[in-house]
């Protein structure tokens, strides 16, 4: 019966290994894992914003295009997508990247007042009032940007602005592997 | 560096200015409402520290709730209407985790403590006289229970 | 100048706690007894010096000197009194203090009280009380200290989150940590008895009433939080299975068991290593919740604020403390069995029943709460949910099993009960608990069968209770001058027995009743709207502002008739405190033991709803829901009479002179 006077040892050496490695300080404990990465886009379609001069949103439109594009979840009520707002345009300007917006739970002449105040680099932007899109999407808050292949998957999901040196370098590296991802034989 | 930025009782702001569940969003059959409810129970609120859609007053939960009853009324089954967030959201969205190669630790560890437990009631009570140490001769024990004893008289003199 | 007293007084009583740790404890392998009495004055001078340095925080709160960091960012000048003084233990820096304070002062009682411990035990333990001071001093001084200064000093503070700001909560840390904090004596007494080698009669008998008035706060400070939650958060729950509701309730399971198990040790000098391993598990699993609460290692509703470089300074001292005191454990605890041979019908078997149910149901609570960090660990970062439906369906059918032992087990002798006498003795609290059960179906009919089940449960404890008590004291067997005679001299520790089992069986009522029979209605409501419920006919008469010290308010009022009675009118409201800029709901509730009713008022969220005269109200009928705050009461009372038993403070055997300290060998006794 000896070695039994040493499950407790054993037990609590365990679960403080498991505590170590969760202090990690890279580990952020809310961060939710994204179940679309590699999985083909869902389906979805979105009408134009009203009074906005520009086509809406749908699963088709980001088949087929040249190379990857960026999906961008956003609302005019959401204060951190402004400043996003400025490196997604820049992305769009000086890389040439396609980038389409989802409007999220948005009063439509909201979404026009603050594209006219902020320049529109948006390529299409579909209205989501009922936050259904979002959910097709998994989003669990907004912004949300995600990187979507010539095929339809989705490559890359970022949660919160695209703001700060860290967060644009990481996104650009996304963008760039996205570049050269190849589709897998058979899928 | 994100988890500097967290939570000074972030959490706490739970209770909040608005309720969880709307009025506006009950069905009108209260079977299914019941239903409807029951399955938010099992789902979690994503953008919330630790809690359900029914009880959370975050956006997503709402939009989630309304979703429920919308598949409610379009005649899915409870089962199936949680699938389809599942499909939407993984495995995390489920308060109550699915069994499978990854959390069968989880569903089988009551078990396993139950059995644990039960060889432990048995082993100790069948010990043999001959495994124990010895334990007090009646001298010892004697003395012992006239240590023990003053507690009686002290009952019964208080 | 007061902060940096304070910041003086906290190095002063660190410097204090390292004499302590060290000097009594050599002093006791050396046989030196100036050496082990000088724990008595470190211990009260460490005391001195971290209660100053407590007073001077809390100073600093109650002046409102924004000039201390941790005042502004939880306090502001136009705050309530009381909340100025709850708000010294509203932060992480200050609750840590608080914290440290309570060990030291239970440090210092056992030093003054305890005189009835042998000299050696004694100094043994304090100096382990001082390791656990050490860490904690050092923990404060070196990575949260609360006395940092800011300067300029801001104008005003940030105020403290409003939803602390209430009675309950301001009184819900204090309880939970004379709870937490007082099993650390109950653990420094098993790491001395371990260092010692022996544990005996005497030894269980030093330890009860320490683990006993722990138990008696955490169980308060539990029921409060509960309470709270209940009354504030607004959806009239009492328990979410949160991981920081779980590490506040595993202690408590243990040091539940802990003190069932003490008894056997005491009575019977058996499950000796068993007693000590709960002594130390309740302690661990107590720093285990500090952990988690101050690391944000988990997801929970309440973290405090959360930085790696604490999470790493607890860690390591928990790496210590824990994996220090078990290996000890793996070290001594195989030399220690011995004790009583009893049959599977007994009272140690009884007891040996509960230990193992709560430590299986600590198991599940502890392996649920830890499990998504295990997955996530082991996953590649994939997360996973595990929510009260898992540990509703781990834990309830694990524990409903204890409920009949709990009725079952005074009955049962020592050593070897006669099973017809049982029976014999509890043949009509059967029949009555099982009749209560069909009756109750008969007359109530819906809810699940094991709503049913857990009532009849709480019927058998109920009555099984009742009539040990009867049998004790010979009711209507004797004369009644006879009967009261007995009852009198019924020890205390019976009384609190009998008080606190039927108290936990009346909470039973409160959980079953308010969880499977509640009922609710959530409407939008405008001034004449009226609502049926349960009964009850509830009008809403209208809204209006009202300004509060730091916060403004719109207060419903509900007028509540039955039948035709006016039953007076139930006031919710909805706080805005703009400083904190976050809003609270104020629910308001008629309780009686029948059930509460119970309102609570929220502005709509919906677009759709125009007009300004239109809330969301939510209203909820809880049958029974006040027998919990009642049985949890009883839990208390049962466990505070039972400390005031004679035998807990006087006439405990002092060993005798051959068996003091022992440099001989652990053997068997």
């Amino acid at each position: 019966m000896r070695w039994l006077a040493f499950a407790p040892l054993l037990i609590a050496a365990v679960i403080g290994g498991f505590f170590l490695w969760g202090l990690d300080p890279d580990r952020d404990p809310n961060a939710i894992p994204s179940v679309l990465i590699s999985q083909p886009a869902p389906a979805f379609d979105l009408e134009a914003v009203a009074g906005l001069d520009m086509p809406g949103l749908e699963r088709a439109d980001l088949v087929g295009n040249e190379g990857p594009v960026i999906v961008n979840v956003f609302a005019s009520w959401c204060v951190p997508c402004r400043a996003e707002h400025a490196v997604l345009t820049s992305l769009v300007e000086q890389e040439g990247q396609t980038l389409f917006g989802i409007n999220y739970k948005d009063k439509p002449e909201d979404a026009v007042r603050w594209l006219n105040e902020l320049g529109n680099s948006y390529a299409r932007i579909g209205s989501d009032l009922s936050g259904r899109a979002g959910i097709e999407w998994g989003i669990s808050g907004v912004p949300e940007t995600f990187i979507v292949a010539p095929d339809g998957t989705v490559l890359y999901r970022y949660v919160g602005p695209v703001v700060g040196d860290d967060a644009v370098q990481t996104f650009r590296a996304a963008l760039r592997d996205a570049e050269d991802w190849q589709p897998e034989a058979g899928t | 560096m994100r988890r500097f930025i967290a939570t000074l009782f972030v959490g706490l702001s739970l209770a909040s200015a608005t309720f969880a569940v709307e009025p506006d969003e009950i069905l009108p059959d209260p079977v299914m409402e019941e239903r409807a409810r029951e399955i938010s129970k099992q789902l979690r609120c994503v953008v919330c520290q630790n809690q359900d859609i029914d009880s959370s007053n975050a956006g997503v939960a709402r939009d989630l709730r309304l979703l429920v009853r919308e598949r409610l009324v379009a005649g899915d089954s409870n089962a199936e209407v949680i699938a389809y967030v599942r499909a939407r959201y993984g495995d995390y969205v489920l308060m109550s985790p699915p069994l499978n190669g990854a959390t069968f630790a989880l569903w089988a560890a009551p078990f396993v403590l139950v059995l644990l437990s039960v060889g432990a009631f048995v082993i100790v009570v069948r010990r043999r006289p001959s495994q124990q140490p010895a334990g007090l001769d009646e001298v010892e024990q004697a003395e012992l229970d006239a240590l023990l004893a003053p507690t009686k008289q002290d009952g019964n003199t208080s | 100048m007061t902060p940096e007293i304070g910041h003086f007084a906290l190095a002063l009583a660190l410097a204090l706690a390292l004499i302590q740790s060290i000097l009594p404890i050599l002093g006791a392998a050396r046989n030196d007894v100036v050496w082990m009495k000088s724990a008595v004055w470190t211990s009260v001078a460490q005391t001195v010096f971290v209660g100053i340095a407590f007073a001077a925080l809390m100073t600093a709160f109650v002046t409102s000197d924004f000039t201390v960091l941790n005042v502004i960012e939880n306090s502001h000048s136009l705050k309530p009194l009381l909340f100025k003084i709850s708000g010294t233990w509203g932060s992480h820096e200050g609750s840590l203090l608080l914290w440290v304070l309570i060990l030291a002062v239970f440090g210092a009682l056992v030093a003054l009280l305890g005189n009835n411990i042998a000299e050696g035990t004694k100094a043994r333990t304090l100096s382990v009380q001082a390791w656990i001071s050490v860490g904690f001093l050092s923990f404060m001084l070196f990575t949260s200290n609360p006395f940092d200064r800011v300067f300029p000093p801001p104008l005003d503070g940030q105020d403290l989150n409003p939803l602390l700001q209430d009675v309950g909560l301001a009184m819900h840390p204090p309880l939970l940590y004379l709870g937490y904090v007082g099993f650390s004596i109950v653990f420094s007494f098993a790491v001395a008895a371990l260092i010692e080698g022996r544990v005996d009669a005497a030894w269980a008998r030093w330890v009860r009433p320490w683990a006993l008035a722990a138990w008696v706060f955490l169980t308060a400070g539990i029921a409060l939080g509960s309470w709270w939650a209940y009354y504030e958060l607004g959806w009239g729950g009492w328990w979410f299975w949160d991981p920081v509701e779980n590490v506040s309730f595993m202690p408590w399971l243990m040091g539940t068991a802990l003190l069932h198990s003490a008894i056997v040790t005491e009575k019977r000098g058996a499950f000796k290593s068993w007693t000590i391993l709960l002594a130390i598990l309740t302690f661990s699993l107590s720093l285990l919740g500090t952990f988690i609460v101050r690391s944000g290692l988990l997801t929970s509703v309440h973290a405090f604020a959360v930085d790696p470089e604490r999470g790493f300074y607890i860690l390591g001292l928990l790496a210590v403390s824990i994996g220090g005191s078990f290996a000890l454990y793996a070290w001594r605890a195989p030399s220690m069995e011995g004790g009583g041979l009893f049959k599977p019908v007994s009272r140690e078997a009884g007891l040996l029943v509960n230990n193992l149910i709560l430590a299986t149901a600590t198991g599940i609570v502890l392996f649920g709460t830890l499990y998504p960090l295990f997955y996530e660990a082991l996953n590649d970062g994939q997360k996973l949910s595990v929510g009260p439906p898992f540990f509703n369906a781990g834990f309830i059918p694990v524990i409903l099993p204890l409920v009949f032992m709990m009725g079952l087990g005074p009955f049962l002798s020592w050593k070897r009960a006669n099973v017809g006498t049982v029976a014999a003795r509890l043949k009509w609290v059967a029949v009555l608990s099982v009749g209560f059960g069909l009756v109750l179906w008969y007359l109530v009919r819906g809810g699940p069968i094991l709503g049913y089940l857990s009532l009849m449960l709480a019927a058998w404890l109920l009555f099984a209770t009742l009539r040990e008590w009867a049998l004790r004291i010979r009711l209507f067997e004797e004369s009644f001058r006879v009967t009261m005679r007995r009852a009198r001299n019924l020890p205390r520790a019976s009384w609190g027995m009998t008080i606190a089992h039927g108290g936990l069986a009346i909470a039973i009522f409160g959980f079953v009743g308010s969880s499977v029979w509640k009922s609710e209605q959530i409407l939008f409501v405008s001034p004449g709207t009226e609502i049926s419920i349960a009964g009850f006919d509830v009008t809403f008469t209208g809204a209006e502002q009202i300004r509060g010290p730091n916060y403004v308010a719109e207060r419903g009022t509900l007028s509540v008739r039955r039948n035709g009675e006016d039953l007076g009118f139930l006031y919710p409201e909805r706080r805005y405190y703009p400083v904190a800029d976050s809003s609270t709901t104020e629910s308001s509730i008629r309780s009686t033991v029948a059930g509460d009713l119970y309102a609570s008022l929220a502005q709509p969220a919906s677009e759709n709803v125009e007009g300004a005269n239109v809330w969301t109200l939510r209203i909820l009928y809880e049958p029974l829901v006040m027998l919990i705050w009642i049985g949890s009461s009883l839990l208390v009372l049962g466990g505070t009479i039972s400390l005031t038993d004679r035998r807990l403070r006087v006439g405990a055997p002092r060993r005798t002179a051959a068996s003091q300290p022992a440099p001989l060998p652990i053997a068997g006794e």
